[in-house]
């Protein structure tokens, strides 16, 4: 396979480009989905196959085929170039990459078990167990359970002399009851909702979540929802639980500061953000409480590799510092514009894409509060757990968010459950009312597989740490 | 130079030699064999220049099993005999690895309506033709004082499904879209378009509606939140129907008490019907569904009234009937989906459906669109690039983007009146909705 890596790179070369790179890319996932005390879905998909990337004139190609042979490859070259002379047509300005980068290395997500050796039993197993304590609880009518395992292999090389393979893994699990009456679906799902929490892991991440144990927990939670009282309007306190913060973390501050949405190169399609230059080291984004970092070293975090799908080094970089907006998530085009070095989050969903500017692992870094406590100081207030719903605006300022589950809190105290909770606000008003964030030990990596971007589409993995967090007078119990 | 570039895609009787080796070898009671291959290029423009440029060929062989009562499936994107073995050993392996489970049965040979989805043209565009279509834009764009963004792709496929049951079904398509973001320095439009034929994509039409959306909604100052009359335009109305399908008119969600359909009940205003239609021409057509059963039309809602539901093979057997060929790639726990669906138009020219319109807004699209309440069809999402204030019969100034909280069966309740002409919108992963332009009595908007 790497013998097509220097064909590629010669080619290129031969044919003109001032710059190329090859990522050869093979991938085995599992899924694995039991439902209502039944396997319902076992697959096993693989894929791979080679892209090509080239500069020539200052403008972008890019070409990819699953066909791997010598004359394939040449093809694949040939069409990239091709491609490239035609965007130098049309293009803007011409690409400059900064420094040249020239990794070169080998990585591995720290295993310790290989979810690919676990018996297909051994998983079946844990899911049942869960789906049963879950069934345990009359009333509730759909019961679902999930796992999904990946195998990433990953070579990348370049005509600058960078040449990194990697081998990454992803282990993930989730399950779900719900609960129906004439006029109400109510959902509750452990530990994340999505269909289930991933983390750059073996199976021993599956292990430590403990599926059967909270089956028959959010069995009854979701059936208490379906007689809850309706979620109050009004303005309030409103404090978070992590999942739920680290969504709002993805939506309202990873994805604006994705400095090729501040060029304008999604705005036709994911949108542009209110994060522009001139904002940079002025903007008071948050509250000193809140500091926020990109860092593609967080263990488990889907978030983490080696090296980007450029070959630069993954890295930590602070976003937010103590409220103050103090960078980008960059890529070496973007980031030479802003006279920068890339930070290192260029990512690709496959062999087949190019790599974007995606979200590493950003973090809400952890304060000095805890839940019990933020609880505890609240006069008026909700609580809110696990995403139900999530919307923004394409500058990533104007948001919705509905949760799972809610409670009051009167005086200091939690008190009755709430349903169909949901709040909303303008990002850096909200990230500026946030007066506490728990500590390390409520501190937790979320990962999120499904963060959409680009066209053609591409999906990517990222995390993003966080604790329970309490903001104060936000726009609570939208629905009617 | 042209010639390099028409779309490769594997010859139709090596396609069938490949898939009937497959099923030949199988030792499973049952196997089914769907083979999907791409050709397709994308061209993507920022501040007037292309910036990204791809091309890609792909395949996906999913071979699934059933053996003593137990289903497995397996995939992998190369097409020899070495993939071949290896796919089918491991879709034997998982099936011979779990406990018996709920096996979806698999359909038998029946025969489906050809359709035509091809152009030659669409298969044979060059980078080149990309670009000029782009370069078109984005001067006109540079003319105005605008700046162009958006995305020109061309694609072409086919799509064969069997069985050792008998079934053979195949399909060729192609595709070509164009969405185009025109933006002033306070404010932006936004138009697309989409077909089967490259041909059919009007550049000069598509810059001229985008341009001039974008003169328009330049200085946008916000307006009250509150309930308001709206005229929805076709891409706001094919989002809520991609949504209302993803929601309700499917027999799981039905099944599993999640939908908003009341069979036999009236749900929304009696001038709205709703169908699904994979073998309407005008759509984007397809004879057969992903497990092998002929495509029917299915009426969903008729002048009001909740008519019917989509079935794959697994709903349709638990409701003893057929499969209405709406079933989506094994393993599938989401259930069918209507993806072609069509909503009949009215009388009203569309640009009169303002005018004796007191006070209201005049919405271009919807942007981030998320499920608030399933039973009750409520979705959340803003407006964007083309919102507009509405008095007395006509447009008067841009207003700033609004989010709304709304029950769609709530909002087609209120259906005063629909355009006579429809519009083609195409879907970002699957399928494509008809739909006119709408007026709607009321429409809640949140902030």
């Amino acid at each position: 396979m790497k013998n097509f890596v220097a064909t590629a790179l010669n080619a290129a070369q031969v044919k003109g480009a001032s710059y190329a790179d090859v990522r050869l890319d093979e991938r085995v996932q599992q899924d694995i989905t039991v439902k209502n005390g039944q396997l319902a879905a076992v697959s096993d998909d693989a894929s791979e196959g080679l892209g090509v990337r080239v500069l020539v004139d200052g403008a972008w190609g890019f070409a990819g085929s699953a066909r791997l042979d010598e004359n394939e490859v040449e093809l694949v070259v040939e069409r990239a170039i091709r491609i490239a002379r035609a965007s130098a047509r049309a293009r803007s300005v011409p690409v400059d990459l900064g420094p040249p980068v020239t990794s070169r290395g080998h990585y591995r997500t720290p295993v310790e078990r290989d979810p690919f050796t676990v018996p297909l039993s051994e998983k079946v197993e844990l899911l049942l167990r869960a789906d049963q304590a879950m069934g345990s609880v009359k009333g509730v009518t759909i019961r679902e359970g999930s796992m999904e395992f990946i195998r990433q292999k990953k070579v990348f090389a370049s005509t600058e002399g960078a040449l990194t393979e990697q081998e990454l893994f992803e282990s993930g699990a989730g399950i779900e009851a719900t609960a129906t009456s004439p006029d109400e679906v109510q959902n509750r799902s452990y530990p994340n909702s999505f269909g289930r929490h991933q983390g750059a892991a073996g199976y021993e991440y599956i292990t430590a979540l403990q599926l059967d144990r909270h089956g028959q927990r959010i069995g009854e939670e979701a059936v208490a929802l379906l007689s809850a009282d309706q979620c109050p309007s009004g303005v309030k306190t409103l404090i978070l639980d992590a999942s739920q913060v680290a969504l709002q973390v993805h939506e309202s501050c990873g994805h604006p500061t994705e400095l090729d949405r501040v060029f304008g190169m999604e705005a036709a399609y994911a949108g542009t953000s209110f994060m522009t230059p001139e904002k940079l080291r002025h903007l008071q984004y948050g509250s000193p409480k809140v500091t926020i970092t990109a860092d593609a070293l967080t263990p488990t975090g889907l978030g983490t590799f080696g090296w980007d799908d450029e070959g630069v080094p993954a890295q930590r970089s602070f976003l937010i510092q103590e409220g103050l907006f103090v960078g980008y998530l960059t890529s070496r085009e973007t980031a030479s514009v802003l006279g920068q070095q890339s930070n290192g989050t260029m990512r690709a969903d496959g062999w087949n894409r190019i790599p974007l500017i995606r979200m590493t692992n950003v973090n809400l870094e952890p304060g000095d509060s805890s839940l019990e406590q933020m609880i505890a100081e609240t006069k008026d207030g909700i609580y809110m757990e696990t995403n139900r719903s999530w919307s923004i605006d394409d500058k990533r300022l104007n948001f919705q968010f509905g949760t799972q589950l809610a409670y009051e809190i009167l005086n200091g105290k939690r008190g009755r459950l709430l349903k169909n909770a949901t709040y909303a606000g303008i990002t850096p008003e909200f990230w500026n009312s946030c007066d506490a964030v728990a500590g390390k030990s409520e501190w937790r990596v979320w990962g999120l597989a499904n963060c959409g971007k680009g066209q053609p589409p591409q999906v990517a993995h990222v995390a993003h740490g966080a604790a329970p967090t309490r903001f104060q007078n936000v726009r609570v119990g939208i629905l009617k | 130079m042209k010639s390099m570039e028409v779309s490769r895609l594997t010859d139709t009787g090596e396609l069938k030699d490949f898939i009937s080796g497959v099923l030949q070898r199988s030792p499973a009671q049952q196997t089914e064999v769907m083979v999907t291959e791409w050709d397709s290029a994308l061209t993507r423009f920022a501040n007037n220049g292309i910036h990204q440029n791809v091309a890609e060929r792909n395949v996906s062989v999913r071979v699934r099993v059933v053996k003593d009562g137990k289903t497995g499936v397996a995939s992998i994107n190369q097409m020899n005999q070495a993939a071949a073995s290896d796919v089918l050993n491991r879709a034997i392996a998982i099936a011979d690895l779990q406990p018996k489970g709920e096996v979806v049965p698999m359909p038998g040979p029946a025969p489906a309506q050809p359709v035509e989805a091809w152009s030659d043209a669409t298969a044979a565009a060059t980078p080149e033709e990309r670009a000029d279509f782009v370069e078109a834009i984005c001067v006109k764009a540079g003319h105005a004082g605008l700046k162009a963004f958006g995305a020109y792709s061309t694609s072409a496929g086919q799509l064969a499904i069997a069985n050792s049951l008998g079934v053979f079904h195949h399909h060729r398509s192609t595709q070509a879209t164009v969405n185009a973001v025109i933006m002033g320095d306070a404010g932006s439009g936004y138009a697309d378009r989409g077909a089967v034929d490259v041909g059919e994509l009007d550049r000069d039409e598509l810059a001229t509606e985008v341009i001039d959306k974008a003169k328009r909604n330049q200085n946008a100052q916000p307006v009250e939140p509150g309930d308001y009359e709206v005229v929805l335009e076709e891409y706001a109305v094919a989002e809520m129907l991609e949504f209302m399908s993803f929601m309700g008119f499917s027999a799981l969600a039905a099944q599993e008490e999640r939908s908003f359909m009341r069979l036999d009940e009236r749900i929304t205003g009696e001038n709205v019907s709703i169908w699904d239609n994979a073998l309407d021409l005008s759509g984007l057509p397809v004879s057969f569904d992903f497990e092998g059963v002929p495509k029917q039309r299915v009426d969903l809602i008729t002048r009001g009234v909740a008519r019917g539901l989509v079935y794959d093979q697994l709903t349709a057997q638990r409701a003893g009937r057929q499969s209405t060929g709406h079933g989506l790639p094994a393993p599938n726990t989401e259930g069918p989906f209507a993806v072609n669906l069509f909503m009949e138009p009215g009388t009203t020219a569309k640009a009169e459906l303002l005018s004796d319109i007191k006070r209201g807004i005049w919405v271009t699209r919807f942007w981030y669109v998320r499920i608030v309440h399933p039973k009750a069809s409520i979705i959340t999402g803003m407006t964007r690039e083309g919102t507009f204030l509405i008095e007395n019969g006509r447009i008067t100034r841009p207003v700033k983007d609004l989010r709304f909280t709304q029950s769609i069966l709530d909002a087609l309740n209120g259906t005063l009146a629909l355009s006579r002409t429809t519009k083609l919108q195409i879907g970002e992963y699957i399928g494509a909705s008809r739909v006119p332009a709408i007026r709607l009595k009321a429409f809640t908007f949140t902030s």
